[in-house]
């Protein structure tokens, strides 16, 4: 059986240099901005300061409505899924077609308050092996409640964008090891990856794997030893 | 001089307050650094934000096998009146410094170098703290690691005729760090974004036996059994402590039980300061409930006893930096009602973690909800320390640090992947 690597990842922010004070302004920049920006404020935002409930899942969405005070647009950007776009210049160019949709329709332009104003940024991923190795699903439920949000976010948000069909790792792996994990793939996709922060999210992942797979072996072997007493 | 040898078991302690998982990342971290020569460079040993940062960042690196010490620099009269200028004039203060002063403060850095040359040249990274040791990179011609300007203070409106002299020192680094996209200034380097952060283990931020913070509480003439408001910062206006006052008087008029402490460090050395306390003293007059410590320095224990003892904590301020009093009180499980300004904004989220308000009026209501809804105040006292337990202790300090480290010493990539 394949097993699955755990791996690891940290990421390190980096001002661009460059705001936004208003959408127009957003727009211009977005035009030609560096490719990591648009996955920094989609992606990245998940490895950063924030409380779990998040009311919108990107930056740019965010900042439309507590910056502009526009939630029309505020609203289209946020129902934007990243996962469905092959690569960052269609996420870049799906952004700038909603928001010159949403200037074509306003009257007004609409500023943000001078010390609110939209600063992009990106960020460097550094990815690590924990040389730890999972050789059957089962172990999943064990490990996944140990992993850092750093291993949650590589295996369960970034992969998104690494594999080709928008799958996280985890349903990857099972995927491929037959479909008796068809049902358990299912109830991993239910998983919401933009509403949760990481520290949710693995504790959704944990009960997911629980309810699927039972309680960890080491529990589980336990129990057998008690019945035998 | 090098730092103090490492306290082992440090990642143990953090451990219980940070998460093991967290820890062990930090392990995973390290590995890819191990031996990695790392020098830290600032202007004093103890005293201050920076100090505080270090005292722990330094042995923790050590613990986790990085090569890591920490070098002061000596300097006289001139050189530190000269970089309290550099301090007022980078976070807005139009002050002219005299050349005399800027001769000093080269003088010193041309000293110093003579000194750490050696242990600088030498280094993989050198991460110097703030404006004071920032021209020593040019007195290490044969530099052959990574060279960090790491800026603590707001750089959003400097005073440009001082911002436009420092720049030339920092030009020929390899990154700087700040702590707030909006405190950043453009560089020709990247730029690093890294929020500061607090130590669980400092004195300031340990649990307290609640007999002591009684104690505190009724040194300072404070009836623990009614509501407490706290604020604790300089007396200065841009903290707003007169708002302050105007807040917590239009909630007595629903809670005449409340009382409220501002208490904050001695303002010796500034004339504005001790105009502000007058003024608080006077808008205070007449009113037993309201408790201004403004004499002296209290000791971290006692900020932490007041700060454990409080019911509602106010940081009002009109313009912030971070904000760290935000998040020690936060980190008490505290609901803290912060002005909608700099690094309180990244801390606070209404109803969940504390509250943003742009007025007194806006504070008021929010202590006048709070008091009415007494659970309210436990529910998002313990999310918010859990928002900092998360976010803002000195574990993802360190790991942002490291993480900077790896990208630096393999080439700055967008994505580093490795083993």
């Amino acid at each position: 059986m394949l097993s699955f690597a755990i791996k690891d990842c940290a990421l390190a922010m980096i001002a661009e240099g460059r705001r936004a004070q208003t959408l127009r302004e957003l727009r211009d920049a977005l035009r030609d901005i560096h490719p990591g920006c648009i996955y920094h404020h989609f992606w990245g935002t998940l490895l950063r300061p924030q409380f779990s409930d998040r009311e919108f899942n990107n930056d740019f969405a965010t900042w439309c409505h507590h910056g502009l005070h526009d939630s029309a647009i505020a609203e289209r950007l946020a129902v934007i899924d990243p996962a469905d776009f092959a690569d960052l210049e269609g996420l870049r160019q799906e952004l700038i077609e909603v928001i010159d949709e949403r200037l074509d329709e306003t009257e007004m332009i609409l500023f943000a308050r001078a010390d609110q104003q939209f600063h992009f940024a990106r960020s460097v991923i550094v990815v690590f092996d924990t040389h730890k190795r999972l050789s059957h699903p089962r172990e999943l439920v064990e490990a996944v409640p140990q992993m850092s949000v750093g291993s949650i976010f590589y295996h369960f948000i970034d992969a998104r964008r690494r594999d080709p069909v928008s799958v996280d790792d985890f349903r990857a792996w099972l995927m491929g090891l037959g479909p008796e994990y068809q049902s358990l793939c299912e109830a991993v996709a239910q998983v919401d990856p933009y509403f949760e922060s990481l520290f949710v999210i693995r504790q959704r992942l944990t009960e997911v794997f629980t309810q699927h797979l039972g309680p960890p072996l080491q529990r589980k072997a336990a129990q057998r030893q008690e019945r035998v007493a | 001089m090098s730092a103090e040898s490492p306290r082992r078991g440090m990642l143990e302690r953090y451990a219980e307050h940070a998460g093991a998982d967290a820890i062990e990342q930090l392990r995973q971290l390290a590995g890819l650094l191990t031996g990695l020569k790392v020098v830290h460079v600032n202007s004093t040993r103890r005293g201050g934000g920076v100090a505080e940062i270090l005292e722990t960042m330094v042995p923790l690196m050590q613990e986790l096998g990085l090569d890591a010490s920490w070098e002061v620099i000596e300097g006289n009269d001139d050189f530190f009146t000269c970089t309290k200028s550099f301090h007022n004039t980078l976070q807005g203060k139009t002050l002219d410094i005299p050349p005399a002063l800027l001769i000093a403060y080269e003088e010193v850095n041309a000293a110093n170098a003579e000194r750490l040359r050696p242990i600088l040249e030498a280094a993989d990274i050198v991460i110097v703290h703030d404006p004071q040791p920032a021209p020593l990179l040019s007195h290490c011609p044969e530099r052959r690691g990574k060279w960090i300007w790491r800026c603590h203070i707001d750089l959003s409106h400097p005073y440009r005729p001082v911002w436009k002299y420092l720049r030339r020192f920092l030009l020929g680094y390899d990154a700087s760090i700040f702590s707030l996209d909006a405190f950043a200034q453009p560089m020709p380097h990247p730029v690093y974004l890294i929020p500061p952060s607090i130590d669980p283990l400092s004195e300031k931020n340990l649990p307290l036996d609640p007999a002591n913070v009684r104690q505190v509480l009724e040194e300072f003439g404070v009836d623990a059994a009614r509501p407490m408001l706290l604020q604790i910062s300089r007396f200065d206006r841009f903290k707003d402590p007169l708002g302050v006052i105007q807040a917590y008087r239009l909630a007595k008029d629903f809670v005449p039980s409340l009382q409220l402490v501002l208490a904050g460090g001695s303002a010796a050395d500034d004339p504005e300061g001790e105009t502000v306390v007058e003024d608080v003293r006077r808008s205070a007059e007449g009113d037993p409930d309201i408790h201004v410590l403004s004499s002296g320095h209290y000791s971290d224990q006692t900020i932490n006893a007041l700060q454990t003892g409080a019911d509602i904590v106010l940081q009002k301020s009109l313009r912030e930096g971070f904000g760290l009093t935000v998040t020690e009180a936060m980190w008490k499980g505290k609901p803290v009602i912060g002005g909608n300004t700099g690094g309180i904004r990244l801390q606070l989220v209404n109803h969940r973690t504390g509250f943003l308000v742009d007025t007194p009026e806006g504070a008021a209501l929010r202590i006048r909800y709070l008091l009415a809804e007494r659970s309210r105040i436990g529910q998002i006292g313990e999310n918010a320390r859990e928002f900092v337990r998360q976010n803002f202790l000195r574990t993802r300090h360190l790991r942002e640090y490291m993480t900077l480290m790896v990208a630096l010493t393999h080439g700055n990539a967008d994505r580093i992947e490795l083993g």
